[in-house]
């Protein structure tokens, strides 16, 4: 690449949007991880330690974490059948899990959140089905309960596990698959050994996605479990909005940041090693 | 098939079908309980009735707080599209080397948690002496909505073949022109579907503007989880009930427009 080509006057159209998520996005982060390693105007991560040594910060952590990682696998696990379906199906059934995708997407959080805490009730519909299936012998509640959140997240996330699964898996010739079994591949062979392989990338970017969604979510936690239940993010928010502790929420918005900033950051990486286009 | 197929195939339209159920019963929900008679979420209802529709057009705390949304939403959009279109062209034509790490840096405020990003620029602006609600959430709102400009317009323009627009050139349109005929509607479903996805997510954000409404300048998440939080009756599941036919209206012009397949392809 010549310099001349670098210095194409037509990057000038890129400045505006650069220059202004830079001052108003950028900076505003870098204030935030600089003050948070500031106490009284000394460089110092007393804030971190005093954090880290509470065990009351580790079962928040462990919240964030474990809700996060389940949600995550039960959109892994709904998430990718739904998405080779998808890859698959034409006509009717393709147009219905398309609506099934993209309709929810351009529901709002709360109104979701709202509906799942009517479905969840004791008197919910989940109830009243594992009644009616035997499976329960008594009405109870998911609401409130860590299952229920698990739940309600996974249904307001799983299009994200979907849509990049997706994105891949219709790129993938299937006459890989006929090949394979040409040359005498078993089905479960060719699934782990073309099908899977194949869609790691759009995995990988799934998992990301989910994975930081959920555990930097807010309203969902509110509606679903209750303020009794925190995570990073929901002390974070309540931190700043009704205890007024700005400190402790500063610290616990930069342990929120460097969880999700690492797990981007490592399935960008594991995406790119993979082959995949992220 | 051998019956290893025959049953992977039934896990997996089985799954895809629980899939579809899962997602769409939130939406089910909420016309249902926005259609029942009851005040305390019976369902089924005993009854039906429009007395939460009717509630709703009564409703004085709730339009202004649409109203000031959809202005919000709509403004962001247009300057995201704005941005972000002359950025992705930027980028392409300039085959400038850090590009695709500018392009990470620009989409991702969609990766990282919503309220750090809110607490940041709320004492940034703090500190920078900006007070106005309704600046400060439009600045906020165009962080939200350029990630999905920047992504999708980008992605349509590396898969569209400029020399087109020199070709048009040689057979004798001007260069507005030529950009008008070969690129515009090229790049058109980029844009339209793009702009909705952020319009929605504007509209749809609480994470960040919690941090820069007040008393008399909400945006309609911030009220509608009040609502839920302090009074919850069928008024909360009407207003969901019209929100979601105004999201199918939006899928059945996008459909018409762009086509479901490309919408998904975002």
């Amino acid at each position: 690449m010549t310099a001349a080509r670098r210095l194409d006057p037509v990057i000038l159209l890129a400045l505006p949007a650069v220059l202004y998520l830079a001052i108003v996005y950028g900076v505003p982060l870098l204030v935030l991880l600089g003050r948070s390693i500031m106490v009284g105007g000394v460089p110092s991560l007393a804030p971190f330690v005093g954090f880290l040594s509470d065990p009351f910060s580790w079962t928040v952590i462990g919240n964030t974490v474990r809700i996060a990682v389940m949600v995550t696998l039960v959109c892994l696990v709904i998430g990718y059948p739904t998405a080779l379906a998808l890859s698959r199906a034409s006509g009717l059934a393709q147009a219905l899990i398309l609506v099934a995708i993209i309709l929810p997407l351009s529901v709002g959080v709360v109104v979701k959140a709202f509906a799942w805490q009517i479905v969840l009730r004791r008197d919910g519909v989940v109830s009243q089905l594992m009644m009616g299936l035997g499976l329960w012998n008594e009405p109870q509640r998911l609401l409130f309960t860590e299952a229920g959140l698990v739940i309600g997240a996974a249904n307001v996330f799983v299009p994200f596990m979907i849509l990049p699964i997706y994105s891949v898996l219709k790129l993938v010739d299937p006459r890989l698959g006929e090949a394979a079994a040409t040359l005498g591949a078993s089905p479960l062979y060719r699934f782990f050994k073309v099908a899977l392989p194949l869609s790691l990338p759009g995995i990988v970017t799934g998992i990301a996605f989910v994975f930081s969604m959920a555990a930097s979510m807010y309203v969902i936690p509110n509606l679903l479990i209750g303020d009794r239940f925190q995570t990073l993010a929901t002390l974070t928010g309540r931190s700043f909005l009704f205890m007024r502790n700005e400190q402790l929420g500063s610290t616990t918005a930069v342990v929120l940041l460097v969880l999700t900033v690492a797990v981007v950051v490592g399935s960008a990486a594991l995406s790119k090693r993979l082959g995949g286009a992220s | 098939m051998t019956a290893i197929e025959r049953i992977a195939s039934v896990v997996v339209w089985t799954l895809a079908a629980f899939t579809v159920v899962f997602l769409l019963t939130p939406l089910v929900v909420t016309v249902m309980v926005s259609f029942g008679s009851s005040a305390v979420f019976t369902l089924p209802a005993p009854s039906w009735s429009l007395r939460w529709y009717q509630a709703l057009g009564r409703s004085r705390e709730l339009w202004p707080v649409v109203a000031a949304s959809v202005q919000l939403a709509a403004l962001s959009t247009v300057v995201a599209l704005a941005l972000g279109t002359l950025c992705a062209i930027g980028l392409l034509r300039s085959q400038f080397r850090a590009r695709d790490a500018i392009v990470t840096f620009l989409v991702s405020p969609l990766m990282l948690p919503g309220l750090v990003i809110g607490i940041a620029m709320l004492e940034t602006f703090r500190a920078a002496g900006l007070r106005d609600v309704w600046v400060s959430l439009i600045l906020a709102h165009v962080v939200i909505t350029l990630p999905y400009v920047v992504r999708t317009v980008y992605a349509a323009l590396s898969l569209f073949d400029f020399t087109l627009i020199d070709a048009a050139r040689t057979l004798g349109l001007p260069y507005p022109k030529a950009v008008m005929k070969v690129l515009v509607p090229a790049l058109a479903p980029a844009f339209l579907t793009s702009g909705m996805f952020a319009f929605l997510a504007s509209m749809d954000n609480y994470p960040i503007s919690i941090f820069f409404t007040d008393a008399w300048t909400k945006t309609l998440p911030i009220q509608m989880l009040q609502y839920v939080e302090e009074s919850p009756d069928p008024t909360i599941a009407a207003i969901s009930a019209l929100l979601i036919l105004l999201a199918a209206g939006v899928l059945i012009i996008g459909d018409r427009l762009v086509g479901l397949r490309r919408m998904a392809d975002l």
